[in-house]
């Protein structure tokens, strides 16, 4: 054979057909088993994995979009509700305001009114003490009339008379 | 060192029984590295799985760097069966070589030229058969020519260059270092067993040498294999 002399230890007149076929037999075979028992389920499952690994990135990106959009939903409410409660506290400030102005008005004009209750009271009781010091004078000008005729002054007889001097002695003066 | 080769034949076909033991004992141990690795298949890769992955991926790393995977991944199977296909041979005649009544029967089947170029026509046959099954066989018989006409002669004694080289260039490297080894168990056992110190380290040295060259001429086998694929496959060659 042509590579004969090649051979390690090779002797003449022997030829290598049968290890050619037993190389190419034995390696197909080889292969073929090896694709039904090892290659083929190992590149199902890279394939497997390969698929989730896609499908993990894709839900996660997913995932990471929605958690975008919600934390974007919520500042915007927290915007919202920061502005609201502003416009609460500044209602609030207002309405505050105008109560005091409300309850200051309306102490002012309670003490107007205190003032002048009082002013009619101290009146009314000035008239009333005028009045009773005018019986008094009456009474005592009937005693001190009494005195100077020496005789009884009925009272009576001569209240009215005693009235019209004192009311016409207060009209002189 | 002269070994003579365990032979017999049937009905006219010559074979080299060393060579059919290894090759079968090559066969199983890959097929038990294989099926083992990938029994308990797992989403999560454990062990054994995780070096078989790794090699699926180097090997589909070899094809990519050649073709596009579209086209490429039909010899995905075909490139992994031949890296550990022939890396376990180029291991099996590492550890010890068993020699009976001066027949050679325990050595690496890649050690034999025989095999290698058998290896080596297979691979331009099939490279050969895509070529026409991608391109039809007007394309096929258009590389032949292209870009010039006068290239044909070169082109057809580069298929055969190119098988014979990637046949060979196995062969050499190891039958290469099985011979030195073979020579270094000589000096193992001369001067009544003095020469055991005096091989103990050059032996050690070559050994781990031709681990080394056993998986870099596996790689290379692929590696050149999907070259030449690619360059039958691929239209723009």
């Amino acid at each position: 054979m042509l590579l004969d002399y090649l051979v390690l230890g090779s002797a003449a007149g022997q030829n290598q057909y049968g290890t050619i076929l037993a190389t190419l037999v034995v390696f197909v075979v080889l292969m073929l088993l090896l694709k039904k028992f090892a290659w083929g389920p190992l590149m199902g499952i890279m394939q497997q994995r390969e698929e989730l690994v896609a499908n993990e990135i894709e839900s996660a990106e997913k995932s990471r979009k929605e958690a975008h959009e919600l934390l974007e939903e919520q500042r915007s409410l927290l915007k919202e509700a920061r502005t609201e409660a502003q416009a609460i506290v500044e209602n609030a400030k207002q309405q505050a305001i105008l109560q005091k102005e409300e309850i200051v008005s309306s102490a002012k004009a309670e003490a107007v009114r205190l003032q002048e209750s009082a002013k009619r009271d101290i009146e009314s009781e000035k008239e009333k003490a005028i009045a009773a010091v005018r019986e008094e004078v009456v009474s005592l000008s009937v005693l001190a009339a009494t005195k100077v005729l020496n005789k009884e002054v009925s009272t009576e007889d001569n209240r009215t008379l005693i009235e019209e001097t004192i009311a016409k002695a207060g009209e002189a003066r | 060192m002269e070994h003579k080769n365990p032979y017999f034949e049937i009905a006219g076909l010559g074979f080299n029984t060393a060579d059919v033991m290894m090759l079968l004992i090559t066969a199983v141990i890959v097929f038990i590295i294989a099926v083992v690795s990938t029994r308990k298949l797992q989403l999560k890769p454990t062990g054994m799985q995780n070096f078989m992955e790794w090699v699926m991926d180097f090997v589909k790393g070899i094809i990519s760097n050649n073709m596009d995977w579209k086209t490429g991944g039909q010899f995905h199977i075909l490139g992994i069966t031949l890296i550990m296909f022939i890396f376990v041979a180029n291991m099996l005649g590492l550890p010890f070589s068993i020699s009976v009544d001066g027949y050679l029967w325990w050595k690496s089947p890649t050690a034999d030229p025989v095999v290698t170029l058998t290896l080596a026509v297979m691979i331009l046959v099939l490279t050969n058969y895509y070529g026409v099954k991608a391109q039809g066989m007007k394309g096929y018989l258009k590389t032949f020519v292209s870009p010039m006409s006068f290239l044909l002669p070169i082109k057809i004694i580069e298929e055969l260059a190119n098988t014979l080289t990637l046949g060979l260039r196995l062969y050499g490297n190891i039958f290469a270092g099985e011979v030195l080894l073979g020579l270094l168990a000589g000096l193992a056992t001369a001067w009544s067993g003095a020469g055991f110190l005096a091989a103990f380290i050059p032996m050690m040295a070559w050994q781990a040498f031709s681990v080394f060259i056993g998986a870099i001429q596996s790689f290379i086998f692929v590696m050149l294999t999907m070259v030449y694929m690619s360059h039958k496959v691929s239209k723009d060659h």
